[in-house]
């Protein structure tokens, strides 16, 4: 209980978080002056709880030793009785036998033999007397026929002769053992005469008070009065003592019978009897045992005895001979208590304290999570305002370098100048990761919705990084699974990102074999690879001849003929794949989500066992020296998964060092109707010429995977094409001698012979040449196929050694084969398909494009700082555009009245009176207005309404804060995007290029 | 005379980047500057000088009253910053970044303090912007006008 007090006081004690130091000192001498005084309590609480026990169990033994004590007294006191009335009883018979023989008979028929005979032989009756003995009563008349009779005279007790008295009563019988009192008036003895009248007066027997006798023992004399006459028994005194005619008397040897019947008791060793003849109260007399009282007062036991004599009064006392002694029981029950006491007493501390500790520290883990997680907090936003601050100016610098560039320059000053630039871009590319990254973990990171085509996501990645690959020798390729919609929604620009990230990593690992792209469906993927298990019996059905696709050397069937780490992406599994999707699938159904499974495979170094744990880490590269090598911060991958989670997908690899890797990563987009796609939304379209539809071309590939992405790319374009392994086959078909197996292209001929460079020996370019030159001569074609070569190589130095029409250059995208085909094929190319590598973003001629954008452009820019509105315009007008200021968001709808002359807004957020998402919303709400009225007038029907039916200025925000202005917060209200504030030059370009290509040029 | 005074405007331009007051965002500036626009450094750095003054004005005001409203002292300094950055005065610039989490923290002593900070930041930019102004008009007037 006392512990109980102490920790509730010291729960009670206040729990302020930040207490000053002095506090948590107080309060802590408070908590131990709490639970000292708690300790102290309960020790005490615990040794008064052993007293009351010891206590209880004394007493209940001395209650027990008391109730031993009076059972064994009165069994005693009975006993002693008992065996007392026994030998009363016997001397009470030798009285009668006494008086029978004085009936009537004078001189009695008795004479000393004969008693003291009898008595001798009937002794063993009475163990307890030490001897009985007659005596006559004689009155003094008859005293001296008696003495004359006796011949001998009456003596005193004092054996002497004896005076004259009343009456005597002389022993004229006697047992031998006793034949010393013969002749003894007994009446002389003080005691004894008293005895004798009482015993005469009474008819029984009476005891006299306890003396030493001859045997120096404790002892009493019974004396029993011996009649003449058998008196009634409520005889008169006077008769009683008249008829007497004698008294029988015996010493009785007390201590003997106690002592003999202690003897036969059980416990007669831990008992002290006493036994007491009480008469006199104020006196009593002792008959048995020890006059000394003993010391210390222990408990006692009085029972009364009853000898048979009225007049007398005895009791015994019983005690016991040691003082009990406390059981130990009474010591070691307690005891154990006490223990158990202080055991739980110091459990309950014990955990008290603990809890306290644990309460204590958790309140310490607290504050520190709370300073962690502000520390967090305000890590991303340092990273982002950092990231920000070092933005800018390095956009500046980038946009210097860009303008040093376009001036004249030394070949020395440009090498410099652009060796800064690519660094600039390094450290650019670095802080845009960074400040991603920081995105993300601050949760701002969000994707956007927008329709974009997949394929020419991919075509651009591959253009990105097709100079590099052309450079290190490696085949790139991207094939995308013909069930994946033409047009999904989703955040194109961060799927962009991913792959460009897994794909920048393998081009930088890999030194030699091929770096393939593949994206399928998520169903088809799971079903190959579940299907792995059976034996492939169709695994060949893609190639047209089994013979030749084994008879090749290649060691492995992948891309390049290298072994890829993940053995899935061999041929086989591929192939199955394949057809997979050229089956109909049941997995055709309307459910709007598509999971895409992309796979980037690489026949690089491959990622060391050891690191392959950390490789999602982020700045975790595979070891340190990986980043002195390659270069990098190993940010990218971390994004990467950060942004596949996003999208609700899963990344994974497999990777096998020197053998390569294999990244895997799942998203989850929403499919989208083509024509659901609305208006007012940009989408990411290229489309791709149209020109080549029902064309078909004859594929000369030994390598299946290669060429089944090579008949990806112009299927795509709408060739239909069919692969052979080597030229002499493809020369066969051509000739028609095998033309039966060419079913699916029926009797149409291939208008294009594409070889692979790798299939094409030396000296061949002449002999195809001619074998083809005279296959047209022998009238077997009709017409000449134009020869394309597919090369990883430079494409002019090729076509100067080979006599081919074109050399088309890996790697291969749909654009530029197109772009290859129409110049080989002189096919005119519409004009407004035009644009396919101008709207591309990458290339060095950035300013030149935005400069060829903005020339002769209508724009309104609007912002209440006149600084920046200055400086926008100012900057604007240097790309030749028309710039047109205005001040407020107000000002700016007065300007924007249907129809109007601008070509694009660019729009500040924050303007007193009405900002920019404000006005937007109202110009958007006035465009929308003028597009209904317009559909209204359609009736009219003239080409102008057609032509302006849908009003949609694009407006775009100025802001310089980009972590803020997300690009949903933009479209939310109806802007069309964001340029930063003041203008980078890239990023303008990005951002305008969407709006004012030249499709749109009115 | 032409030389000297050009030589001259150089060495306060250099300075004024050497030590901060200005950054890259001026040099695009001194770019946009051709024969299109032959006044337009000068025209945007008088444009900057009088709003800057203005706002100073503005913010000293705002900052005097009784019930500070901070919403709209932080308005004033985006201002500033905008116009700043846009000139390229980093050193103002960065200031008003300052001086906008000190608003955001409804601080009242840190936004007069940085608004000291600021103030003579400004005075001395603009001191020097219109020395460079007068050194240019000088030059100027030194060549015959075509």
């Amino acid at each position: 209980m006392g512990v109980g007090g102490g920790g509730g006081g010291g729960g009670g004690g206040g729990r302020e978080a930040g207490e000053g130091e002095a506090a948590v000192r107080k309060r802590w001498r408070v908590k131990v002056r709490l639970s000292t005084a708690a300790v102290v309590v309960w020790v005490l609480a615990s040794a008064a709880l052993w007293a009351g026990l010891h206590w209880r169990f004394r007493r209940a033994a001395l209650h027990k030793a008391e109730e031993g004590l009076v059972c064994m007294c009165e069994e005693r006191a009975r006993m002693l009785q008992d065996q007392f009335a026994v030998s009363v009883n016997h001397v009470h018979a030798l009285a009668i036998l006494v008086a029978t023989f004085h009936y009537d008979k004078l001189p009695p028929a008795l004479d000393q033999d004969t008693f003291a005979a009898y008595a001798a032989r009937t002794s063993f009756e009475r163990p307890l007397l030490s001897g009985v003995a007659y005596a006559q009563r004689v009155v003094h008349t008859d005293r001296e026929s008696f003495e004359r009779q006796q011949g001998w005279i009456i003596k005193t007790m004092k054996h002497e002769p004896s005076s004259v008295q009343d009456e005597y009563a002389p022993v004229i019988y006697s047992q031998e053992t006793i034949s010393y009192i013969e002749g003894l008036d007994v009446m002389s003895g003080e005691e004894d005469r008293e005895n004798i009248l009482r015993a005469r007066a009474t008819g029984k027997a009476v005891l006299t008070s306890p003396f030493r006798l001859m045997s120096n023992h404790l002892g009493v004399v019974l004396t029993f009065p011996v009649y003449l006459v058998d008196l009634p028994e409520d005889a008169k005194v006077e008769d009683r003592v008249s008829a007497t005619a004698g008294y029988l008397g015996g010493a009785f040897d007390v201590e003997s019978l106690v002592e003999n019947l202690l003897r036969q008791l059980a416990g007669n060793q831990e008992l002290v009897v006493n036994v007491y003849d009480v008469t006199n109260h104020s006196n009593p007399l002792v008959m048995y045992g020890s006059e000394i009282p003993l010391a210390t007062p222990s408990p006692s036991h009085t029972c009364m005895l009853d000898f048979g004599d009225p007049f007398r009064k005895h009791h015994m006392i019983c005690r016991y001979r040691n003082k009990p002694h406390v059981p130990w029981s009474a010591i070691t029950t307690p005891s154990g208590v006490f223990v158990i006491c202080m055991l739980v007493g110091y459990i309950v501390y014990a955990a008290w304290s603990r809890y306290d500790n644990v309460k204590e520290d958790c309140r310490k883990m607290e504050e520190l999570k709370k300073r962690a997680e502000a520390a967090d907090i305000a890590k991303s936003q340092f990273l982002a305002t950092v990231s920000h601050e070092i933005r800018t100016p390095m956009n500046g610098v980038l946009g210097m370098l860009d303008m040093l560039l376009d001036t004249e320059l030394k070949s020395t000053q440009r090498d410099y100048a652009q060796t800064a630039q690519v660094c600039g871009k390094a450290l650019i590319s670095l802080i845009n990761e960074v400040l991603d990254r920081a995105k993300i973990e601050a949760g701002k990171l969000d994707l956007e919705s927008v329709p974009f085509d997949l394929r020419s996501i991919l075509d651009d990645v591959i253009s990105l990084f097709s100079s590099k690959s052309r450079e290190k020798g490696i085949e790139l390729a991207v094939y995308v699974s013909e069930k994946v919609p033409e047009i999904l929604l989703g955040d194109p620009g961060r799927f962009r990102q991913i792959i460009t990230n897994l794909v920048g990593n393998s081009i930088k690992f890999t030194e030699r074999g091929h770096i393939f792209v593949q994206v399928h469906l998520a169903d088809h993927s799971n079903l190959a690879t579940e299907a792995k298990i059976e034996p492939v019996a169709n695994g060949m059905n893609g190639h047209k001849d089994e013979g030749s696709a084994i008879s090749t050397s290649v060691t492995q069937n992948t891309l390049s003929g290298f072994e890829a780490a993940d053995s899935r992406n061999n041929w086989e599994n591929f192939n199955l794949l394949l057809s997979y999707e050229t089956n109909e699938m049941p997995y055709e159904s309307g459910s709007d989500k598509v999971t895409l499974v992309v796979s980037v495979e690489d026949t690089g170094i491959g990622i060391p066992l050891h690191a392959q744990g950390r490789v999602f880490t982020p700045f975790m590269q595979a070891d340190s020296s990986t980043s002195r090598n390659y270069g990098g911060t190993g940010i990218g991958l971390s994004i990467s998964k950060c942004l596949v989670e996003i999208m609700g997908g899963q990344i994974n690899f497999v990777s096998r060092p020197l053998v390569g890797s294999t990244f895997t990563f799942t998203a989850v987009l929403r499919r989208c109707d083509k024509n659901a796609i609305s208006d007012n939304k940009p989408v990411l379209l290229h489309p791709l010429p149209s020109s080549f539809k029902g064309l078909s071309a004859l594929l000369v590939d030994k390598r299946p995977v290669r060429a089944t992405v090579t008949k990806y790319h112009l299927q795509r374009l709408g060739i239909a094409s069919e692969v052979v392994s080597t030229t002499e086959l493809a020369l066969s078909v051509l000739s028609g001698r095998n033309g039966s197996s060419l079913t699916s292209m029926g009797k149409k001929q291939p208008c294009m012979l594409l070889i692979e460079s790798d299939s094409w020996g030396s000296q061949m370019d002449v002999s195809l040449h001619a074998r083809l030159q005279e296959m047209k001569q022998n009238g077997r074609t009709r017409l000449l196929p134009k020869v394309f070569l597919l090369s990883a190589a430079e494409s002019d130095k090729v076509k100067t050694i080979y006599l081919v029409d074109s050399v088309i250059a890996k790697p291969l995208k749909a654009s530029a084969l197109a772009a290859c085909l129409f110049q080989a094929l002189g096919i005119t190319q519409p004009s407004n398909e035009n644009r396919n590598d101008s709207g591309s973003l990458h290339g060095r001629d950035g300013s030149g494009s935005l400069h060829g954008l903005l020339l002769g452009k209508n724009i309104l820019v609007v912002d209440d700082n006149k600084v920046n509105l200055r400086v926008a315009a100012g900057t604007l007008k240097k790309y030749g555009a028309k710039v047109e200021c205005v001040e407020s968001g107000k000002h700016a709808l007065s300007l924007l009245q249907v129809p109007y002359k601008f070509d694009l807004c660019l729009m500040d957020i924050q303007m007193p009176e009405m900002d920019g998402f404000e006005a937007t919303r109202q110009i958007r709400a006035m465009e929308g207005k003028a597009n209904e009225q317009a559909d209204d007038g359609d009736d009219s029907g003239s080409e102008s309404t057609a032509k302006t039916a849908k009003w949609h200025l694009p407006i775009l925000a100025m802001t310089a804060d980009v972590i803020q202005a997300t690009h949903e917060e933009c479209t939310k209200c109806g802007m069309d995007g964001y340029v930063s504030k003041p203008f980078e030059e890239k990023q303008l370009f990005q951002a305008v290029q969407k709006f004012l290509g030249p499709s749109m040029s009115s | 005379m032409a030389a000297a005074l050009t030589s001259q405007l150089h060495a306060l331009v250099n300075n004024m980047f050497a030590t901060g007051l200005l950054d890259d965002q001026f040099q695009q500036l001194q770019m946009l500057q051709d024969f299109s626009a032959p006044d337009f450094v000068s025209e945007v750095v008088t444009l900057f000088c009088d709003d800057g003054e203005r706002i100073i004005g503005e913010l000293a005001r705002e900052l005097d009253k009784p019930n500070v409203d901070f919403d709209r002292v932080d308005s004033f300094a985006h201002q500033l910053k905008g116009s700043s950055a846009s000139v390229g005065a980093q050193k103002v610039k960065n200031t008003c970044i300052q001086f906008r989490e000190f608003c955001q923290q409804r601080s009242r002593d840190g936004c007069l303090k940085t608004l000291d900070l600021v103030r003579t930041e400004f005075y001395d930019l603009r001191n020097k912007f219109q020395a460079m102004l007068q050194l240019e008009q000088q030059i100027q007037a030194c060549y015959p006008k075509h």
